[in-house]
């Protein structure tokens, strides 16, 4: 399935975005430039729609804000997370304001009162005061989705996104830096499973490393790293592991489980193996308890 | 359907007029046997059938029925069913329209079932089964029920509403013989956990303990108490405030357990405690069914492998889960037969199904993000088709997507045509098949012809009568259909109500079928058990036209504030022998 990039490159859908914006309720003169551009971006999409042609979106927004005083509750606006946003509520009318904080954590807005039913196209000849803009426009009851199940997956997802640090990404690149070397490089590190793929990946890319032993015995789920032998390749490697985790941390690579490493890494290093053995006093002490 | 349960009597036994005083008469063979042989009659069909054959059987089988079922409570009063059965232990009754699941139908619409149980007080004080669905339930009633029926074992409320924990804390601490408590799909005034401590300590008789909807903290340790105390608990589904550890907690006191609904699974757990759970779950050598997985993070997927080989239900609709580690947990479920997933896992997850559940007959696909406009992630027509490849079982499927092909459709049922239940939605109202722009005509009419045990359908996509022609033309087993923004004319729908034999409920949203369409259907109505049309072209006129020529129907109208005051913005037709809706609210116009 394609996947739309972020950044509206296509003209239909490009279209589709100005007739939204056409819509959107904005403070201002009717047919006004706003000073606040980042805002206008982000208003109700949590984009940064970079739009050349600003001029031609505010062409409609006369009408559209002499619609909005009326204050008819007619339409419910798409926003990023599918708020269903209830026109007579303050914030939304002063959106520029409202932009910057809300739209990334609100969660499904359940209103009492079901908002007016939209056709999703001019159906029948309904009358639809905005033209093409009611087809983008959220429709009561559709899709066919328990409302309760809705908010318990938003609530869900967000907290989930929060967490992660990344909202719809499918892939995680992170610096990996190597003592002595001239430039850094980059890994995916999505694309690995576990340590053995990423420590072979990192051998090829920087090749006189060495961490590969270690971490080559498939550690998947709750395997914990032999320490003992942690302890003996640290002794004959010249190189470490290493990454930063979320507090800024430089931890050793291979503690944990490898899904709660991809969550927590933010970038890698290979230290010198001289530096490292001051890194992990506790898997060295316990080694030689066991010992 | 009617097999003769006994073929001999029906030589012997009179079928005289006056047998209605005969019942207790001096010759207790036929009667006394008659009642016997039906008592093992279960299906509602059945006894239905036995009851038309004369006034004997007509006795001998309401004496005889002991679970009632209601699918629409305003087809029949409370009045007439304890006139009728007079030793019922268990009742089911449904109320709302389906729609008011999504919005459709105003709060205070009705369906209170505050009268069934001031009747059933009075003349079942026996009743130990209530299971109730979309029904409006208040604390009152809660409290009549706990304390109106000593031998009351078995409550089950699914999508009901106007209750709070109150209501439950009566219900915990005066039902002595409780085996079963499950709430689920319930959105209520959720006060606080102290219900659940107002089960008694010695109270131990729970076998079905349900309470993932609710969301506030219950106390864990009167949580721990009543588990151990509950030596015959089979089905535990517990809220999100229940921790990882306590989970573990409780599977050590259960491992008798079929059914386990998880609380939330992302907690930082430390390394012995992952390894605590992982042994407590593979002890549980009895489960079959896994939900909950609030919040889940992958990292502890592993300690469900084990558990995983028996499972035959896994219900991942409230964990987003990506493909990767979605197929990773998949790969240890083999004998799947029932599978709930969000549209996360795409269309690879999708595949890993097809190749590790073999066993599959039911798949749903929930999307994560409905209202998610531009990106359009989650699942295409090629996950579709992956699991119909593997996966020739396949009989139910609920499949939510942005797009779809008639090809693939036409893929599918070959490969599975068993389908009885298929319910395709396409997320964007009047979609063309999006490779060929066509309507998606061709691929309903390819699974009415292919499938010919479907029963129920719901379409979508840009559809023209032409699919509703091959509806009614194919579908001859068909008991439900949903329809929603399609068809082109009055002619869609009639062809669905001249064909289909085995109609029963009709739910039409924002189509162009009008007062034509509507009264086409008149003779039909009443061999089915609903109909519902909402923002379709029909007038008040031919509403009051149908319910005129109808008399055993009722025609409901239910208006949108700002529509023409002759449109009928929603209606809902049903038919029923307890007359027009006493209890209906000022919004709804019965006709």
């Amino acid at each position: 399935m394609e996947k739309t990039p972020d950044k509206i490159s296509s003209s239909s859908e490009k279209n589709e975005v100005l007739n939204l914006k056409e819509t959107e309720l904005r403070l201002g003169l009717p047919g006004s430039e706003f000073l606040d551009k980042k805002a206008t971006g982000f208003s109700l999409f949590g984009k940064d729609l970079k739009d050349e042609n600003n001029k031609n979106i505010f062409s409609g927004a006369k009408r559209v804000f002499s619609d909005a005083i009326d204050g008819s509750n007619k339409w419910g606006l798409c926003t990023n997370r599918g708020s269903e946003v209830d026109l007579g509520k303050n914030d939304v009318l002063f959106s520029p304001r409202g932009a910057n904080g809300g739209v990334k954590n609100t969660n499904i807005l359940q209103s009492s009162h079901p908002a007016k039913e939209v056709p999703p196209q001019p159906v029948e000849g309904k009358k639809d005061e905005n033209g093409s803009t009611a087809s983008k426009a959220q429709v009561v009851g559709w899709p066919p989705i328990r409302s309760l199940h809705k908010n318990r997956l938003t609530t869900n997802l967000s907290r989930n996104n929060d967490v992660k640090g990344k909202s719809e990404s499918s892939c995680l690149y992170v610096k990996v830096s190597m003592d002595g070397a001239p430039y850094l490089r980059k890994v995916d590190l999505k694309t690995y499973c576990s340590y053995a793929e990423l420590s072979s990946a990192l051998e090829k890319m920087f090749s006189c490393f060495t961490i590969g032993q270690y971490a080559s015995h498939g550690l998947r789920g709750k395997e914990d790293l032999n320490e003992c032998h942690l302890m003996d390749l640290l002794d004959r490697s010249e190189y470490v592991l290493t990454y930063e985790d979320k507090d800024g941390d430089w931890m050793l690579v291979g503690d944990v489980p490898w899904e709660m490493f991809t969550d927590m890494c933010k970038r890698l290093r290979i230290m010198k193996g001289s530096e490292a053995s001051g890194l992990a006093p506790r898997v060295i002490e316990k080694c030689k308890s066991q010992n | 359907m009617q097999t003769d349960p006994n073929p001999k009597k029906s030589k012997d036994s009179p079928s005289n007029s006056d047998s209605t005083e005969s019942t207790q008469s001096a010759s207790p063979f036929p009667d006394d046997v008659l009642g016997k042989v039906l008592s093992f009659l279960n299906s509602d069909k059945d006894r239905s059938s036995v009851s038309l054959v004369c006034k004997d059987w007509y006795n001998a089988e309401r004496w005889t029925r002991t679970k009632l079922f209601i699918g629409n409570c305003y087809s029949v009063s409370p009045e007439i069913v304890a006139t009728r059965f007079p030793k019922i232990t268990s009742v089911t009754l449904k109320g709302k329209p389906r729609f008011s699941d999504f919005n459709l139908v105003p709060q205070n619409w009705g369906a209170d079932v505050h009268y069934w149980l001031v009747m059933f007080a009075k003349v079942y004080p026996f009743l130990e089964e209530l299971r109730l669905k979309r029904m409006t339930v208040s604390d009152e009633s809660l409290e009549i029920l706990a304390t109106a029926f000593p031998g009351f074992r078995a409550l089950s409320l699914m999508s009901c509403d106007g209750f709070s924990t109150d209501g439950l804390k009566s219900v915990a601490t005066h039902c002595r013989n409780l085996t079963e408590l499950d709430i689920q799909d319930t959105d209520i005034d959720d006060f606080n956990g102290g219900w659940l401590s107002c089960f008694p300590e010695n109270f131990g008789s729970l076998e079905v303990l349900n309470f993932a909807s609710l969301d506030s903290e219950v106390n864990f340790d009167a949580l721990e108490r009543l588990v151990s105390r509950c030596k015959s608990l089979r089905v535990l589904k517990v809220n999100k405030s229940i921790t990882l550890d306590q989970l573990q907690r409780l599977l050590l006191r259960a491992p008798q357990l079929m059914e386990l609904g998880t609380g939330s699974f992302q907690q930082e757990l430390l390394p012995g405690q992952f390894g605590d759970l992982e042994s407590a779950f593979s002890n549980c050598k009895n489960l079959r069914t896994l939900s909950g997985l609030w919040e889940v993070t992958s990292v502890y997927l592993p300690v469900l492998y084990a558990a995983c080989t028996s499972l035959t239900f896994l219900n991942l609709s409230y964990a987003a889960l990506r493909s990767v580690e979605f197929g990773n947990l998949i790969a240890y479920c083999p004998n799947l037969r029932r599978l709930w997933v969000l549209d996360t896992v795409e269309d690879k997850g999708l595949e890993a199904v097809g190749s590790s559940c073999p066993l599959l007959e039911e798949l749903r696909v929930f999307p994560a993000d409905p209202f998610d406009q531009q990106l359009h992630r989650g699942v295409t027509e090629l996950g579709f088709v992956a699991v119909s490849r593997g996966c020739s079982k396949l009989h139910y499927v609920l499949y939510f997507c942005w797009q779809m092909t008639n090809a693939a459709v036409a893929t599918i049922v070959q490969n599975c045509p068993n389908f009885t239940h298929f319910r395709l939605c396409i997320m964007n109202p009047g979609r063309p098949d999006y490779l060929t722009n066509e309507p998606m005509d061709e691929a309903f009419g390819a699974v009415v012809k292919t499938c010919t045990k479907l029963q129920r359908l719901s379409v979508s996509g840009l559809l023209t009568d032409l699919t509703f022609e091959y509806i009614g033309k194919h579908a001859k087993n068909l008991e439900t259909l949903s329809v929603a923004f399609a068809g082109s004319s009055d002619l869609g729908m009639q062809c669905v109500l001249e064909g289909c034999p085995k109609l029963r409920k009709l739910e039409i949203r924002d189509c162009p079928f009008g007062n034509a369409a509507l009264l086409s259907g008149l003779e039909k109505y009443e061999k089915m058990r609903s109909l519902w049309m909402s923002s379709c072209n029909v007038t008040i006129t031919a509403c009051q036209q149908l319910a005129r020529e109808m008399p055993r129907l009722n025609v409901e109208v239910m208006k949108d504030k700002e529509s023409d005051d002759s449109q009928a913005d929603k209606v809902y037709v049903y038919r029923s022998v307890a007359g027009p809706r006493r209890d209906a609210p000022p919004f709804v116009l019965t006709l």
